[in-house]
């Protein structure tokens, strides 16, 4: 890890080499920097949401090394390597991602905030049981919170993906592993 | 106020060695963080006080999960959802695979750590009732060498451990000789997901021709720490779990708890709580005792 001083800091700012969506990074930032804000100030990634800021509400989930996380909890420096997925990353290479489709279909977006979150979350639940029960579909998503929907037509939305979306390289979507 | 990253070192030595000379060298300077998901909140509300923080995230040490004929070990960082896909932890810990399963959400789990969780020493720790119960060993580790002890004598008051300022959490002990007992545990929380306990009680018994020969009581958000309710305990030890043996332990318990007035609860329903929950785990051991 190569460590640049900058005037007026206490901390010393660390090089982070991170994969998302599949493309390779290089940012410079102090360590702390929450991965949250590593995505959507340095990557310009603004998919990702902010919401509570403290873990409850799933607005900022983003898939890291295969693992569903919260990107406001995650400081920069343990994100060194690692490969993560986004909402940006979900698309396929023809089109939405089967869960895209699907939240659009059953209206399972309103007004957005969670959505991306909500993708995420999804796509883990999917990845890691292809055909999830309506409970298994309700705790996957339980750390999503949406105040607009009352969450019926998220787990609709789900559950109809979980019903077409039989290949498992489109669940996989862009780079997840 | 928002946190700021620039207030805050973070190193990330990458070996548990690195990790232990660095307490060493500097105790008290250094803050350790795991899956960040206790720090990580402090720090994003601007309340985060430790100035410099050393990661533990990454480092297989302390990961490691090790199963022996007598024995699982678990590395103090960790996480919950490792722990939940455990089939050992399933089989043998059950009570644990399911606090497991409580720790906020999916996102949580994959992050929080069963150490992280035990070293923050809140009083309504998800995993400490059923580490109480399975006989937990702790073992801290330093530059100075390693040392283990009971789970039940780690925490000496609210937020405060036996843990010196060189020294770290390295592994959790689990006995493997609870697949025998019966076993409980409830958490009371204001929603199913994510909600942090109003009260939480683990309990294992081992019956006798329905005479309790051992029994464990592991006890969260009744105390200033996580606890065992000994006194319960003594009261129920040779009984049969009959309405008598229940009313007596239900005073018991309610004489040896100290719940508070907190956001989350006050104290009177908690005690309530606390003590329907025990009669409710010494009903099931009544019933399954006469289906026998």
């Amino acid at each position: 890890m190569s460590v640049h001083e900058h005037a007026g800091q206490t901390a010393a700012w660390a090089t982070i080499r991170l994969t998302v969506n599949g493309e390779e990074h290089t940012v410079t930032a102090p360590p702390m920097k929450r991965l949250l804000d590593v995505l959507r100030e340095d990557l310009h990634l603004t998919g990702t949401k902010e919401g509570c800021g403290e873990g409850e509400c799933g607005s900022c989930s983003v898939r890291l090394n295969g693992e569903l996380v919260n990107s406001c909890l995650v400081p920069a420096l343990q994100a060194q390597g690692a490969k993560i997925q986004t909402v940006e990353g979900l698309r396929l290479e023809d089109g939405l991602h089967p869960l895209q489709e699907a939240f659009l279909r059953c209206g399972g977006a309103q007004c957005g905030i969670c959505t991306p979150g909500m993708l995420m979350a999804a796509a883990q639940l999917l990845a890691q049981n292809p055909h999830p029960s309506t409970a298994e579909i309700r705790e996957g998503l339980a750390g999503n919170l949406c105040r607009c929907t009352g969450f019926m037509r998220i787990f609709e939305a789900v559950a109809a993906a979980a019903g077409v979306a039989e290949r498992p390289a489109a669940l996989e979507g862009g780079d997840a592993r | 106020m928002r946190g700021n990253a620039d207030q805050h070192a973070l190193v990330a030595p990458g070996s548990l060695g690195a990790v232990l000379d660095l307490l060493a060298a500097e105790p008290r300077e250094w803050t350790p963080i795991a899956g960040g998901t206790e720090l990580m909140v402090a720090f994003s509300a601007g309340r985060l006080k430790a100035r410099k923080l050393v990661s533990l995230w990454g480092i297989p040490d302390l990961q490691a999960l090790r199963v022996t004929a007598d024995e699982v070990s678990i590395g103090a960082a960790a996480t919950f959802l490792e722990l939940r896909r455990q089939a050992t932890i399933q089989s043998d810990f059950p009570l644990l695979a399911r606090a497991a399963g409580w720790i906020g959400s999916i996102a949580n789990q994959s992050r929080a750590t069963l150490g992280g969780n035990v070293v923050n020493g809140s009083p309504a720790a998800d995993s400490s009732p059923a580490l109480l119960v399975y006989d937990a060993e702790v073992e801290a580790i330093s530059v100075r060498g390693s040392r283990r002890l009971p789970y039940s004598e780690f925490h000496t008051g609210y937020k405060r451990n036996v843990l010196a300022a060189d020294e770290l959490l390295y592994a959790i002990h689990l006995p493997r000789r609870f697949t025998e007992h019966r076993q409980y545990l409830r958490k009371v929380g204001t929603r199913r997901a994510m909600a942090i306990a109003k009260v939480a009680l683990a309990a294992s018994a081992r019956l006798e021709r329905g005479t309790i020969r051992e029994i464990r009581l592991g006890a969260a958000s009744l105390a200033p720490f996580p606890t065992r309710l000994r006194r319960t305990e003594e009261v129920l030890l040779g009984q049969a779990p009959m309405e008598e043996t229940r009313r007596a332990a239900r005073s018991a318990l309610l004489a040896e708890i100290a719940p508070i007035d907190d956001i989350r609860s006050n104290a009177i329903y908690r005690r309530r709580v606390a003590a329907n929950l025990l009669e409710e785990f010494l009903l099931e051991l009544g019933r399954e005792e006469c289906r026998g």
